[in-house]
């Protein structure tokens, strides 16, 4: 829990050195979200029949999306990365912690911090100048951050089960890319998840990742009713386990096979 | 003969960069998984919107969808053609571009084929896909002039983006640092126009048109293809020459490169 929080805040540290970049990465998000509303807006004008979300709730939706995407699992750390190329991840496992318990904080760390610059002033900008609506009532509020912390976990979770696969790919280039393009679609980032045909919904809700933007996103809009809160908040915590549970299994394997040069 | 014989060294590079990329055949193989599903996603995003909208303000399926091949196999060609421009600002900050510099070919061919990236083509795909679709529904007459039409609209849109790659390397010899807010330019024009503008404020499809003119490489000439009349009202002939703003945006964007070479002073390292 120490090293999490020495982690956390030397990453933003880090990131605030950065301010040009980060601005520059709100704009576009700025933007982006922009587009999908216009892009959603236009679908919405065109049909008089009764859809599974109404278009203010999915432009709430699109700008939660902007708010809350740098806590999606896309990346690897790329601070390991040049560990295991240049083979300091020796030093890893001389240090006295567990290792799997040290790179998911790690993880969570290298998701929270991004994710909280990101989160305030877009949520800010979402408010004030595009009106979005706040939690349908105080109760929703709390689950969706209950929810979003469960959906921080989870892609944590994710993060460093994709960070172990790099003790046998060296790059993780493959595995993240085909890990970012999963999470697009089966979590809500491309099209809210209620809006894909009825006969897929049962096989997405099943799927890990709706647990990472449609679920908190759902729960603010009162779109997941609080009855069925218990329910979902299991489903994202059951999966957050089990990637912990492949990523201890993966780890202590790839521990085995680990070959450092000496020199 | 030196059109010729530049096009052969450009040919050359490519060939290198490609035998490389070979190399690591399971990693390479991969990312092309990974893009392919992330290119595919926004293709099926789109059928999944039509399924449940059935209409986007009166456009069919079939018509994004061919309007979306366009501008994605526009996007890939130009893409794939210019990852020396991307590296540009690093190949700045290192000081690598001087060797570039004492080569006896132009620097903008140099750069163009510094590496063809294989999995960038990987947008190709769904874009072709696409087209090809949409063309077996659409009820296509293809007269000489559609071909000719097509075929400018996808070398005006590879050359705007093109142009747009290159001009935001050129920012670099002014700032060492390539602005990253170019990317909202081009990736939010190709998410822009893969949609018929029509269907967005008047401002934001303005600024596409006069602005930033993608869709006068995607939108107009398709219309002029697919023989439907603009909601936005442009005679026949505009959509026949808008594909033409999309080259001479590239050879302008070629021009303010050479200003910024003959500016460029070596970091020194």
């Amino acid at each position: 829990m120490i090293s999490y929080w020495a982690i956390l805040s030397a990453k933003f540290r880090s990131l605030l050195q950065y301010r040009s970049a980060a601005l520059a990465g709100l704009i576009t998000q700025v933007v982006w979200g922009l587009i999908r509303v216009m892009i959603f807006q236009a679908f919405y004008r065109s049909t008089n029949s009764e859809q599974p979300m109404s278009g203010s709730d999915v432009e709430t939706y699109i700008w939660l999306g902007q708010a809350f995407l740098a806590a999606l699992p896309w990346n690897i750390d790329t601070d390991l990365r040049a560990m295991i190329r240049s083979g300091g991840i020796g030093y890893e496992l001389v240090r006295p912690v567990d290792l799997y318990s040290y790179w998911l904080s790690r993880a969570l760390a290298w998701r929270t911090a991004p994710m909280l610059m990101r989160a305030v002033p877009l949520l800010a900008f979402a408010f004030l100048v595009m009106g979005m609506a706040p939690p349908v009532s105080l109760e929703a509020g709390l689950a969706f951050a209950a929810s979003i912390f469960a959906a921080v976990l989870l892609s944590s979770a994710i993060t460093t089960f994709l960070n172990i696969t790099m003790l046998w790919t060296i790059t993780g280039d493959g595995v993240t890319q085909l890990m970012f393009g999963l999470v697009l679609i089966f979590s809500g980032m491309l099209v809210p998840l209620p809006l894909y045909p009825d006969w897929s919904q049962p096989i997405i809700n099943a799927m890990p990742f709706r647990g990472l933007v449609d679920t908190p996103y759902r729960l603010y809009l009162g779109h997941i009713p609080l009855s069925e809160f218990p329910e979902v908040f299991a489903h994202q915590l059951i999966w957050f386990l089990i990637f912990m549970i492949a990523g201890r299994i993966a780890l202590s394997r790839g521990l085995r096979r680990v070959v450092v040069q000496g020199g | 003969m030196r059109v010729l014989d530049s096009l052969y060294v450009y040919w050359r590079f490519l060939a290198v960069s490609i035998r490389a990329q070979m190399q690591y055949k399971a990693s390479f193989l991969m990312q092309l998984g990974g893009r392919l599903v992330v290119t595919a996603g926004e293709f099926m995003a789109i059928l999944v919107l039509f399924d449940r909208f059935e209409s986007l303000i009166g456009w069919n399926v079939y018509q994004v969808a061919f309007i979306y091949g366009i501008v994605n196999i526009s996007f890939a060609v130009a893409d794939a053609l210019t990852t020396g421009f991307d590296l540009f600002g690093d190949m700045v900050k290192s000081g690598d571009f001087d060797r570039i510099l004492t080569r006896p070919r132009s620097t903008a061919l140099q750069l163009a084929g510094q590496e063809l990236t294989l999995r960038r083509i990987s947008r190709l795909t769904p874009g072709l896909v696409a087209l090809i679709w949409a063309t077996t529904h659409l009820d296509l007459t293809w007269t000489v002039g559609n071909v000719g039409l097509l075929t400018l609209s996808i070398a005006g849109g590879a050359s705007l983006f093109g142009g747009l790659i290159v001009l935001q390397a050129t920012l670099a010899f002014w700032t060492t640092e390539t602005l990253e807010m170019m990317n909202t330019v081009t990736y939010g024009g190709v998410e822009t126009t893969q949609y018929p503008i029509n269907i967005y404020r008047p401002w934001f499809r303005n600024f596409f048109t006069f602005g930033i003119p993608l869709a006068t490489v995607s939108y107009f000439p398709s219309l002029a293809i697919m023989g439907v009349s603009d909601p936005l009202g442009t005679p026949l002939w505009f959509q026949y020459m808008a594909p033409l703003i999309g080259i001479g945006f590239l050879l302008a964007s070629l021009q303010v490169w050479r200003i910024g070479v003959r500016h460029y002073l070596s970091t020194g390292s």
